[in-house]
Formats: C-alpha cells, structure tokens, sequence
C-alpha cells in the first residue's frame, strides 16, 4: 500500500462524496425548512437518472438531459409538495409516511414506464477518458463530478448567505414561527425548498447515473446512504452537508478498500452513534 | 355495556372467527393467515411504541431479525429448538432482543420525533449491514433456510397445527400488550405521548419510561421473529431491511395507531392486498401505494378511526341545540 | 405494457374459462398439464424475470401450448426476488392450483428455499435459472424432486481455468461479488487453473451492489497477467467502464453473467475483447440458435440471454417427456426419472441430464466483438465463440467423490494459497 495507493482512494472517496453532496444537500434543506424527513429522495435521484436516459435516447444530447431531468423532477416535487404535504399541515410523521407511500408508486412507475433492464448513461466522450498525473489515472469523470459539486455547493451558498431568499431560508431553518412573524411567506419557502431539493436529487441521479448505473431499486439503496450524509453532517446545514458528504465518501472508500467485511458497518455505526451523542447531527441546528 | 367492553367483545368475536374459519379454507389462506399473524404481533409492538408513547421507530425488524436468525441458526447449526426445546428457544429470542433493545435504546431514546425515526433508522441499518456481510454466521445473503418445523407431542409440520400456535402466541400478546396500556405505566405512557414536559414537571422519569417501552417492544419483535422464521421457512437479510420495518409502520398507521388491534388490520388488509392482489393484476403497488397515500392523507387515524370520525361528524351535524364546535382532532 | 398484461392475463384466463365450462369429462378430452411457474415479475429483478417467463413462452407458442396432446396450463406467480414470497407463491401453485410441476426461482436463494417445499409437497422442481452448486450436489439427497435443467454455478469455470492455463497466464488476479454465487464461479475456476499450473494470486470480494469500484480497482496487484471478474447486474455494467477509466491494460477474462446479454447491450467498446464461459451465448452461430434470436428479438425487441434461452430448452425437455408418455403425466417420481434421463438437441447444443440431475452440455469460451450478425445490419456487440468444451458437467475434469469430500466453494475455499 503505497502512496499512490492512498491518493488514489482519497481521490475517489472525494469524487463519491461530491455525489453524495448533490443528493444529500437536497434532503438536508428539505429537512432543515420543513422538518420532513423525504423518504421519496431516493425516488427523485433515480427518476432523474430515467428522464436523462429519455432525454438522450431521443435528443442524443448529454447536456441537455441535465437541465431537462432537473426541471423536471422538480416540477414532480413541487407538486407533491404543494397537493400532498401541504394539506397535512406540520406534520412530521404523517409526511414522512406520505414520501414512503409515494417512493412505492414512483418505483412501479419507473418500472412501467422504462422497463427494468440495467442501464447506463454515457457522458460525451471527452468525459470517459483520464488524464495521467504524476503516475496516477485519474478519470475526467470523477474530476468532473467534484468540480460540478463545488460549483452547485458554492452557488448554494451564495444564494444561502448572498440573497435576501437565502436570507429567508434561514430564518425559516432557525425558527419558523418568528419567521412567519417578521412576514416570511415560509408555505412558499417551503414549496421552493422541496422543489430544490427535488432538483439537487435528480440533478445527481443524472451525473451518479454515468458512474453508478441506472436500475431498479437503485432508489432505495441511494436512500440510507444519503441520510447517512445528513445525520453526520447534520440536518438542515449546507455546509455540514458538504462535510457529511465528504466524511461518508471517504469513510464508505476507505471502509470498503480496508475491511470490505463490516463494511456497511463502518458507514452505519458511526451514524448511529453521532446520533446518540448529538441527535441533530454534527452541524445540526435545534 | 361501556364502549370498552363492546371493543373487547368484537375483538374476541373476530378472534374466534378466526379459529374457526381459516382452517376450513385452503391450505393457502392458511399460510397467509398464519404470517399475517406472526407478523402482527411485530406490528402491534410498533403500535406500542408508536401509538402509545409516541416514538416512531423505523428499525424494529431488527428485532424480528435477531428472534428469526437465533432461530434459524440454533436449529440448523445446533439442532437445537426442534423439540421441546422450541420453548427455550421462544424464550431466548424474546430476550436477546429485548437485549439488543435495552443497547440500542440507550442511544436512540434520548431523541423525539423525527430524530427518533432516523436514529432507529440507522440502527436498524446496522443489523441489516451485519446480516448481510457476516456471511459465516448468517448466510449473508443466501440467508437460513430452516428444514424442518419443531415435533414435541404435536407435529407442526401441519400447517392447522402450526396455524393455532402462531394464533395462540399471537392472542397471548395481544393480551399481555392490552394490559399493559391499560396498566398505570400504559397511561404514563399515553401521558409522555401527549406532552412529555408536563410529565417531566409531575416528576415522572420519562426516559425511563420510553426505555423501558422500548425494550419491551423489542421482546415482542423478538417472538414475532421466532414465529417469523419457522411460518417462511427462511431467513435472509430481506427481513432486516429498511423495507420491512416500513411495513410494520405503514401498517400500524393504515390500521390505526393507538388501537393495537387497528395493526393488525392493517396487516391482514396488506398482506391480503400483496399475496391475492398480486396474483390477480401487475399493477397492484399502485394500489398499495395509493392506499397508504389516501389512508395517511385522508384517515390520519387509520381504519380504526373510521367510527370515531363518523361519530364525530354526527355529532357536528348534531340536531338542536348542540353549539357548532369545530372537532378538536385527538392530538 | 398492455400486451404484457393482456398476455399474463390470457393463460389464465383461459385457463379459468376451461375450469368453469370444463363438463365432467369425456375421455377424449386432452389432459391439462398445469405447470406453476415462479419469478420475479415486479421490483428490482422484474426484468430478468420478464426475460425468464417470455423465454418459456416463446416455447408454449412455438408448439401451441401442446405438449403432445396435454393442453398447457401455464400459471405464473411473482416471488419478487425474495426466498419468502418464494414459498408462499410455491405454495399456492401446488396447493391452490394442484399444478404438476413446480418450475422457476431466479436467484441462489429462491432455489434453496423452493427446493424444500417440492419435498415436502412431493411436486417436481425444475431448476433452470438457480445455480447454486450443492443444489444438484451436497444437498441433494434433501431434494428426491429437483431436476435441474440450466446450470450450476462452477460448471463453467472448470473448463474456462483449464483454458486460461492454455493462454499462457500463470498469474491471475480474481474480483467477484461477494455472495455464493460469486464464491462458486471464483471457485471453480481457481481449481481448475491452479490444477493446471496457474496460481490465483487475489481474490477481491466487492459487496453485491457495488456501484463505486474506485476503492478496489488500485488494489488490484501490478503482477497479476489477467483479472478475472464475476459481476451480475448493474455491477457488471460498471466494472469495465471503471477499470478501463483508471487506465488497465491487463486482458480481462470473466464468469458469464459478467457479459451475458442481459447486459451487454447496455456496455460499451470497453468490454470488446472480453473473454468468458457460458453454456450459451445469443452469437452461437448454429441454425438454431439463429432462428430462435430472430423470433425472440423480433417478438420482445431485444437479443435473448441466457435466461430467455434456458428456460425455452427446459420447456422442451418437459415437452420432451410428456410426449413420451402421450400427453399424460406419469406421476411426480416417474416424472423426475424421465426428465432426468433425457436427452436433447437444444438452441444451446446437446443437452442430456447426469445421475445427480444437473445437465451436461456445452460450454462455450466466448469473446465481445463489435461486428453484424445473423443479417442485422447494425454492428453490435455480440459474445462470439472462440472455443467449445463438449460434455461438461457439474464436476469438469475433477473425480466426482474426491470433488464432494471437499467443500463447497464459499469464500475462503479454494485456499488463496498464493495471495
């Protein structure tokens, strides 16, 4: 186990965790503005991943699959967000119950609709090769990815920190009721957030699909793992998203490259016990 | 007679319909009756804690998990439990999960709400990831396959047989889970679900409260376990995931929660819907689907909650002078 | 989809029509065969399953649902993948639908736990997808009513060690999923290269499921002259593409279902010149095969697998016995002798049944190449037969008793003696 050895697997934990940032970043402010914990962000991740795949087999265009599958599943979020979560009122439990109904209808409708052979989105090609630095293959793939992460992280932020939406955002994480009180339109921030995060999910189903494969059941194996992000990073914190991510990516590589027996372990125990010591995860706010 | 005792003389009744009709009908329904109840008796300690002490558990498979792998391993490894034996081994699995309960309880009891939910989550996902990589012990993801059913005096290899144990074992839970919400501590219980700070103030030690609900839900998951493992006949990571214990939940809250019985419904109405459904039309998780989807949007409190609500609403449309009052929901 | 339903639905139909309108009999009425089919039709695996069923229907249309003179009751039962439902639906065939036969189960553990139930319920279980190795071996004398028609999971491996050894390769480096299936597939293969003077230098054991192989592609040692892979599913999608992206230039051999055609029309030229071992492969170029590729894809739009294939020649060799018996059932333990006596000439080549009721057949060393086939006028990538191994059965070129004294592959057998 060389040097290059441990590049590599930090390199490719990286590349993971942007991934995992994308899909995570979304559940955390949709848990951070509205409280629920979306079971369906699975669904999202892997619907965008099947739109894409319309999107190329008719357009043959990579790049336009991206925008289309992300305004489009969003568009699916804002609706059930507005029809369906909206009249539970603040909720939690009953719309937590409600994504898990709708992941189930989503996975049925995936299988309709697309059928349930693996599949596989190919980027353009400048996309599929590596370059070489220093002895080491690193595929322009995984850069790409990393560098889509941070430019959606960065742009997050500045929307977060930057804007007086951003600004409203926040005040809604940290205390909805004063919110509402200086006259923050929060069923409207709400609406907005969970589209996002909609977005996010699909937006990484897309760039996850060239690299994981699109598939039945891909949904619910996604799930965990993106909650595993939130939990450590905590809930309803960009930035502790960003670190989550990174922490779960290189903890699920490392895990894996060095004791592949309890590897799902290694991601799940550490989850479990941040936790237990801190309910609201690393970065949490409550 | 008080509306308590209607509710205990309809249960019974169903009960004994139960006993009477199902091993009458093909052998088919009975298999599907007979899971339908192991697995109840999971779905009513999630009740247990959902309904009645108000945490929202998504990890209690992990508990049916560990009674059905003890199970599984015991008799297959061990020869173990596939005589009179059986009854140690029912009792092993009820303890070693409420073990496993008392430890995990430690860490998740501290949280509420949602953040119960993921910390049983990701507990759950713990003994999943276990069961699947642990490939010595648990047959990762082959799983156990159990030859044969236990024989002492009588031969549960008959499927009648076996059906009236699983009854039996299903009914004693009921029972001892009834009396249980009934007891002072049941009402503590209640209390905790509907304000914890004003039971803190009264001096109650709530976490010791939902601790000890904890574990004792974890005992029932444990015994539904048990029966789970020798009903299939296999075991396999599939009843520790995720999935699963969403199962238990949907199913509690489709029935009823609060109501114990109102899971059991809830179990029978989706197994019914899987197996015979399934047999009938592809599109059945449509139906599955917008089931739970109509039951949580429209019935938030379940199939159960029908009468009350019909009560309710008669009541708003209540003749003379009864004064409009919007109907305050139960919390 | 319609067409799906409508054709799920028919069968069924049909067959409750014939119940109902059936009159207390007149002798010359044919006898119904009811064969009870189970696969996953809905969640992650309802492609395969799809590809399993259509496989057997396409056989049933072919000959009208005649099988010389019984009428075919074809009922098929969704196990969704899971060895529960599995039984249940088993169940409800044998027992609800009194069906003849018992056929199906896709992966290693639906056939465990459906293997059981055709003991206890003494029905025939027809096993043409489930490999799972001590099915037909170890565990046999637990399943007197178990034939299996399609494969077990080392079968090909055995040939396939014997080959590398041919090639050249002394080193081999081994990365598979870490399942049974995985472990039977290394397994066999490891002994039989290292019989033959190669040493299996490491054995990689990503979880199934992998999607991200980044952290096991850079522990692959610099030394190794070939990788062997056995991916199924998705994992065998993403293997290649990743193990070419971090810059491999090793030849690359694996176990069937790393390219069988459930996959590979969704793979890219980086698996061109891939080498594995199947019994079939969609590019065997015999009149055959040939004739059943155009009609299957012509009627389901895509290049039948193997588990479209193995299930077409199992409801041959049903048809084979029943005819035998001039459209009558012989009985559930007549019924097992017969099949297992049985000798065809199927899509995949020679198939007969050896004593302890697992084929011997062909396998086929198969290569990807991009190039047309069968008149098709786009080129595609097709698994072309480099080399045939006749006769092939469950043991390969090892003694039958000194082979079951040892244990079943699993993980840490064959011993890594060279790691």
């Amino acid at each position: 186990m060389n040097m290059n050895f441990w590049l590599i697997q930090t390199f490719n934990g990286i590349s993971y965790g942007a991934l995992l940032f994308l899909v995570g970043s979304g559940l955390s402010l949709i848990f951070g503005v509205m409280r629920i914990v979306n079971l369906s962000h699975g669904s999202y991740f892997l619907l965008g991943g099947y739109v894409a795949l319309t999107v190329i087999w008719t357009t043959g265009s990579w790049l336009l699959a991206l925008p289309v599958a992300a305004l489009s599943i969003a568009l699916i979020g804002l609706v059930m967000e507005r029809l369906f979560l909206r009249p539970l009122g603040f909720d939690p439990l009953r719309q937590v119950l409600l994504t898990v109904g709708f992941a189930f209808l989503f996975q049925q409708a995936a299988l309709d609709i697309w059928t349930g052979n693996n599949f596989d989105i190919n980027p353009p090609d400048a996309l599929t090769k590596s370059i070489v630095v220093g002895g080491l293959y690193l595929p322009l793939y995984r850069i790409f990815m990393i560098a889509t992460a941070a430019a959606i992280g960065i742009a997050l932020w500045l929307i977060m920190e930057k804007t007086r939406m951003g600004a409203a955002v926040r005040a809604t994480v940290d205390d909805a009721q004063m919110a509402r009180g200086v006259g923050i339109d929060t069923s409207r921030i709400s609406m907005l957030i969970f589209s996002l995060g909609a977005l996010l999910a699909a937006l990484g189903g897309v760039i996850g699909g060239a690299f994981l494969g699109i598939y039945p059941g891909l949904d619910f194996e996604m799930l965990p793992i993106a909650f595993a992000v939130v939990i450590i990073g905590g809930m309803g914190s960009l930035g502790g998203a960003a670190i989550g991510a990174l922490l779960v990516g290189l903890a699920d590589n490392f895990g894996k490259a060095l004791f592949p027996e309890i590897s799902y372990f290694t991601l799940y125990a550490p989850m479990a016990l941040i936790l237990a010591v801190k309910p609201t995860g690393l970065f949490g706010r409550e | 007679m008080t509306s308590q005792q209607i509710k205990i003389l309809a249960v019974v009744a169903a009960l004994a319909a139960i006993a009477v009709v199902v091993p009458n009908t093909n052998s088919f329904v009975i298999l599907l009756a007979t899971r339908a109840l192991a697995f109840a008796i999971l779905v009513m300690s999630v009740d247990l804690l959902l309904g009645y002490t108000g945490l929202p558990s998504l990890g209690q498979a992990a508990y049916l998990g560990v009674g059905a792998y003890l199970t599984a391993i015991l008799a297959t490894r061990y020869q173990f439990g596939l005589g009179y034996d059986f009854w140690l081994v029912v009792v092993l699995g009820i303890l070693l999960a409420a073990a496993l309960a008392a430890v995990f309880g430690l860490l998740a009891i501290r949280a509420t709400g949602v953040y119960f939910l993921m910390i049983t989550l990701a507990l759950g996902q713990c003994v999943w990831g276990l069961a699947y990589r642990w490939n010595s012990l648990t047959g990762g993801d082959n799983g156990i396959n159990l030859r044969e059913r236990p024989t002492f005096g009588i031969d549960l290899a008959n499927e009648v047989t076996y059906f009236f144990l699983v009854l039996g074992f299903f009914t004693l839970s009921l029972i001892l889970m009834y009396t249980l919400v009934r007891s002072p501590f049941g009402r503590s219980l209640a209390g905790i679900r509907e304000r914890e700070l004003r039971m803190k103030i009264l001096g109650y030690n709530t976490w010791l409260h939902k601790y000890v609900a904890f574990v004792i839900a974890g005992g029932f998951g444990g015994l539904s376990g048990v029966l789970w493992a020798h009903t299939a006949g296999i075991v396999s990571p599939v009843n520790v995931e995720l999935g699963f214990s969403v199962d238990a939940l949907l199913m509690a809250v489709l029935g009823g929660s609060g109501t114990l019985v109102g899971g059991v419904i809830g179990a029978f109405i989706v197994f019914g819907l899987r197996e015979y459904l399934s047999t009938l039309v592809p599109w059945w998780q449509y139906v599955l689907g917008a089931v739970y989807v109509l039951t949580i949007l429209y019935l938030p409190t379940g199939l159960m909650g029908i009468p009350e609500r019909i009560r309710q609403r008669r009541a708003l449309q209540g003749p003379k002078q009864a004064p409009k009052k919007p109907a305050s929901a139960p919390a | 989809m319609t067409n799906t339903l409508l054709r799920r639905f028919s069968p069924m139909l049909l067959g409750g029509c014939v119940a109902l309108g059936m009159s207390p009999s007149s002798p010359a009425a044919a006898e119904e065969l009811r064969i009870g089919y189970v696969a996953p039709t809905t969640g992650i695996f309802a492609q395969v399953g799809k590809d399993m069923i259509d496989g057997f229907q396409l056989y049933l249309d072919d000959v009208k649902s005649d099988f010389g003179g019984a009428k075919v009751k074809f009922i098929v039962e969704d196990e969704q993948a899971k060895p529960d439902t599995a039984v249940t639906r088993a169940k409800k065939l044998i027992l609800q639908d009194k069906v003849h036969l018992l056929v199906g189960g896709l992966l290693a553990s639906s056939g465990y736990a459906l293997a059981p139930v055709s003991t206890a319920d003494k029905t025939v279980y027809v096993v043409p997808v489930s490999a799972a190795d001590d099915l037909t071996q170890r565990d046999l004398a637990k399943f007197p009513y178990l034939v299996r028609t399609g494969w077990s999971s080392s079968q090909p491996s055995h040939p396939f060690g014997q080959w590398a050894c041919e090639q050249g390769y002394k080193k081999i480096a081994a990365i598979g999923a870490d399942y049974a299936f995985g472990y039977e597939v290394i397994g066999g293969f490891q002994r039989a290269f290292e019989a033959c003077g190669g040493q299996i230098i490491q054995k990689i054991w990503p979880p199934l499921g992998t999607k991200d192989f980044g952290p096991y592609i850079p522990t692959i040692k610099a030394d190794a002259d070939a990788i062997f892979t056995l991916m199924v599913g998705p994992m065998s999608l993403q293997f290649p593409k990743q193990l070419a992206a971090a810059g491999n230039k090793k030849p690359v051999i694996g176990g069937g279902t790393s390219y069988d055609e459930f996959v590979l029309p969704s793979m890219g030229d980086e698996v061109i010149g891939h080498v594995s071992a199947l019994q079939y492969s969609a590019a065997l170029d015999n009149p055959k095969n040939e004739a059943f590729v155009k009609k299957y894809r012509a009627k389901y739009g895509k290049v039948p697998s193997y588990y479209s294939e193995t299930n077409y020649t199992t409801a041959q060799m049903i048809h084979e016995v029943i005819k035998n018996n001039n459209g009558k059932f012989p009985g559930q333990e007549e019924f097992v002798k017969q099949l297992a006596a049985i000798k065809i000439d199927s899509i995949r080549g020679p198939v007969r049944i050896d004593e302890m009721r697992n084929p011997v057949q062909n396998i086929y060393i198969k290569k990807v190449e991009k190039k047309k086939m069968f008149g098709y006028d786009k080129d595609e990538l097709w698994n072309t037969v480099i080399k045939t191994y006749p006769n092939v059965n469950q043991f390969g070129q090892f003694n039958k008793d000194e082979f079951l004294k040892t244990p079943v592959y699993n993980r840490d057998f064959p011993p890594c003696k060279f790691c």
